[in-house]
């Protein structure tokens, strides 16, 4: 196996152990990977990380999810019981050659295994340790499941998004996991920059429920200063906090985004004489009048028409695309954004690349994901497990 | 514990994906000078979301901006330039997110700042790309949302495209940059060589769909299509979703149907007893699910079907989640005060150190609030 591309990558020389399953520790991995680390999944040898047996839409690459090769690439695996004594002691050797370990266990179980921080320190006075929980350590929700969806509904991030009449309204995506797996990424090269300085172990924590209040810091600190909860526009929303025309509207042929745009400006472009009745000052005590006179007068002509009158006042508006007709732009295809991954014994697989460019270099990762303990043996014999203590 | 002790960041950036990267620099006990322009300063003080200020500026300003310092100069008066230029010799990162060409415009490109600055970090967030067709676009996030398919993922198939409502693009830009800049710093320690660290809101926007965009360019292309009723993720088969109860919403996230038919007691859903069909028939199993849950209480659902492990919640808006004991053993508010007196009430780094929470009073810098005191310390007066 050889890597596809030959550019130093600025954390090359890491070794990073992923104890982590679905989407938030092992994107974290991932995004390591691709920033020049050793990324090696520490599975159980039974199922290995559960995402290997979650589809998305039903695609799968041989026994494995296309989810799992999506998240998983350019890393190796290694399986271990960790309840068998031996091949603990080994996984231990294996901590104490390592600079970092994540993991995404529920609060305790490591602990209850010996690889808790404090255990794990005189092992490796030098470890970086990471721990993502759902809801953090302590408290009534310590126990509960951490999932996306869960979390996104418990930490009122649903009442972003959608018209203030409709039910909460989801992000569509698991913004959880991803946001708290990039800010344990975050946490953890700050933690090595500590520990090149002073020569001590670090152990960094988070949990989603933090990740996403974080994420809400505009709509929290709002509402402390204010004692009103930001409430969604009734028409086209697109932000609690912002204020008329700030939308997505439908045209005769589309759909337009308009973003913050001086409602002066937006009348001398638009030459819609309803409009005549509102001025700057009422963006926000009318915001729902406003966009209603905009989604009725925006809908009687095309996309075209009215990205000619804004785009062309260098307003901040653009035309809605979808991914197929981004993948048609010129604009798309200038970033290079694809990576195809050579799957032995499969088809390849094409997937995104690390958006972070290094000394103006794009930072490819096209090794596949490893199957389960794949490496096991590989990893046994180059660190030395096997061999007793002399 | 500080972990970014000693590090010092110059930060020209303004509105929120760079603010919100340097931030939680700060958090990690970096120190950060905003270089902001005289007179006006970073946009976003005058950036008034929802009415609400704080001495006399905007709340969003004073919530991304705290724990900073600000120097502000006019970067086209060669007096003020020198004063940032020997700064800079003193910096750790710089960062921008100014548009393509700015920085070089005005004397600061990343190969001047090498010369007077060979270990530098130079950091830059743009909208689209250094180069190519839509370089000089704003990098607004509803934009790029809406140029990134986004909008396609979220609300029921009958509306229309809808936005995330959180500037996610920017947020995500932010935290893409400060991993550059964090794994630059590391590769410094290592090698001491500086770097060039650049992310795009557009290729953080794609990143951010990176498991649902990699289904796309494998599926033959198909585009996502939202459920009709109860929509949470286009991707994901019943029951996933979000249901009306008699009294609030519930959440449903992965689960078996038959499980559930057993649990809810609904007997109608019991025919879908194949796996294989909870994608394909999702519209249909929501609808009878959504039927049968708007008949009673969410705390009489959550009793059957917490206990069973089945994953769910009950829907809370933020004025129901802080009276929640779970958020408040996370101890997440915090208060900051400006150097005239003001306070703010708002959220802390999500990370905790060595078990401690990381919190700083120190709130947002005025225009210029620190010039003299940086004029001072790094003896930037001694031209004259």
């Amino acid at each position: 196996m050889s890597r596809k591309d030959q550019i130093s990558k600025p954390l090359e020389g890491f070794l990073v152990l992923e104890f982590c399953q679905y989407l938030s520790g092992p994107s974290a991995g991932l995004r390591l990977a691709d920033l020049g680390v050793r990324v090696i999944k520490i599975e159980n040898p039974g199922k290995g990380d559960l995402c290997r047996i979650l589809p998305i839409k039903d695609q799968w690459v041989e026994e494995n999810s296309l989810l799992f090769h999506t998240i998983n690439r350019n890393k190796e695996s290694y399986t271990a019981n960790l309840k068998s004594e031996e091949e603990l002691a080994e996984i231990k050797k294996l901590i104490s050659k390592a600079d970092v370990m994540i993991h995404n266990f529920r609060p305790g179980v490591m602990e209850k295994l010996s690889l808790g921080f404090e255990q794990v320190k005189n092992i490796n006075s030098k470890i970086i340790y990471a721990e993502i929980s759902g809801y953090g350590k302590e408290g009534p929700w310590a126990k509960k499941p951490g999932q996306d969806l869960l979390l996104q509904a418990m930490s009122g991030l649903m009442f972003n998004s959608g018209d203030r009449d409709d039910a909460p309204t989801p992000f569509g995506l698991a913004i959880g996991d991803i946001l708290c797996g990039a800010q344990v990424v975050q946490a953890i090269l700050a933690g090595l920059i500590s520990r090149n300085r002073k020569g001590e172990a670090v152990k960094v924590e988070i949990s989603l429920l933090e990740s996403l209040i974080d994420f809400q810091f505009e709509i929290f600190t709002t509402y402390f200063v204010s004692g009103k909860r930001p409430l969604r526009s009734a028409v086209n929303n697109a932000h609690p906090l912002l204020g008329a025309p700030y939308g997505i509207y439908e045209t005769s042929d589309g759909f337009i985004a308009v973003a913050m745009v001086p409602l002066q400006e937006l009348k001398k472009a638009l030459n819609c004489p309803r409009l005549e009745a509102y001025d700057q000052s009422m963006v926000f005590s009318k915001r729902d009048e406003i966009k209603s006179v905009l989604v009725d007068f925006l809908k009687e002509e095309s996309t075209g028409f009215w990205m000619e009158k804004l785009q062309s006042r260098k307003l901040w508006a653009t035309d809605l695309k979808n991914w197929k007709q981004l993948k048609q732009t010129k604009g798309y295809k200038e970033f290079e954004l694809e990576q195809e991954i050579d799957i032995p014994g499969s088809k390849s697989i094409k997937t995104n690349r690390c958006p972070i460019r290094i000394n103006g270099e794009k930072l490819w990762g096209a090794w596949p994901a490893p199957n389960l303990g794949q490496h096991t043996a590989s990893v046994k014999k180059e660190f030395e497990l096997n061999d007793k203590p002399v | 514990m500080k972990l970014l002790e000693g590090i010092l960041v110059v930060d020209f950036s303004q509105f929120l994906s760079g603010p919100s990267a340097s931030l939680r620099l700060a958090d990690f006990g970096a120190r950060v000078i905003k270089i902001e322009k005289t007179g006006t300063g970073d946009i976003c003080r005058q950036l008034y979301v929802s009415e609400i200020e704080v001495a006399n500026e905007s709340t969003l300003f004073h919530t991304i901006n705290r724990n900073k310092e600000s120097f502000s100069a006019d970067l086209k008066d060669e007096k003020d330039k020198q004063q940032v230029k020997d700064l800079l010799k003193k910096a750790d990162v710089v960062m921008h997110n100014f548009r393509p060409g700015v920085m070089e415009r005005l004397g600061f490109s990343y190969e001047e700042i090498l010369e007077i600055n060979p270990k530098i970090i130079y950091a830059g967030i743009s909208g689209y790309g250094e180069e190519g067709e839509w370089k000089d676009l704003p990098g607004q996030d509803l934009l790029l949302q809406s140029l990134s398919g986004l909008p396609y993922l979220n609300a029921e198939s009958s509306k229309i495209p809808t936005p995330m409502g959180i500037s996610v693009v920017d947020i995500l830009a932010g935290t893409h940059l400060a991993q550059g800049i964090l794994a630059a710093l590391v590769k410094r320690d290592a090698t001491g060589e500086g770097s060039l660290v650049q992310v795009s809101m557009l290729e953080s926007a794609l990143d951010f769909q990176f498991e649902v965009f990699t289904t796309f360019l494998n599926d033959g292309e198909e585009l996502p299509e939202r459920s009709e009723k109860n929509h949470a993720h286009s991707y994901v088969a019943a029951p996933y979703g979000v249901y009306e109860t008699q009294d609030g919403y519930l959440a449903l996230a992965m689960g078996s149907i038959p499980k559930l038919a057993e649990l809810l007691d609904c007997p109608p859903l019991k025919k879908y007893d194949d796996p294989k069909n909870w994608f394909r028939l999702r519209d249909e199993i929501k609808k009878i699910l959504a039927g049968h849950l708007k008949e009673k209480r969410t705390k009489y659902w959550l009793d059957i079907l917490e206990p069973a492990d089945i994953w769910c919640a009950k829907v809370l808006n933020i004025e129901e989640l802080i009276d929640e004991e779970g958020y408040r053993v996370l101890d997440m508010e915090m208060t900051v005060f400006t150097s005239k007196g003001q306070e703010i009430k708002t959220t802390r780094c999500p990370v905790r150190v060595n078990g401690e929470i990381l919190k700083s009073e120190k709130g947002a810098p005025f225009l210029g609030e620190h010039n003299d005191a940086i004029v001072r310390e790094f003896g930037l007066m001694e031209q004259e």
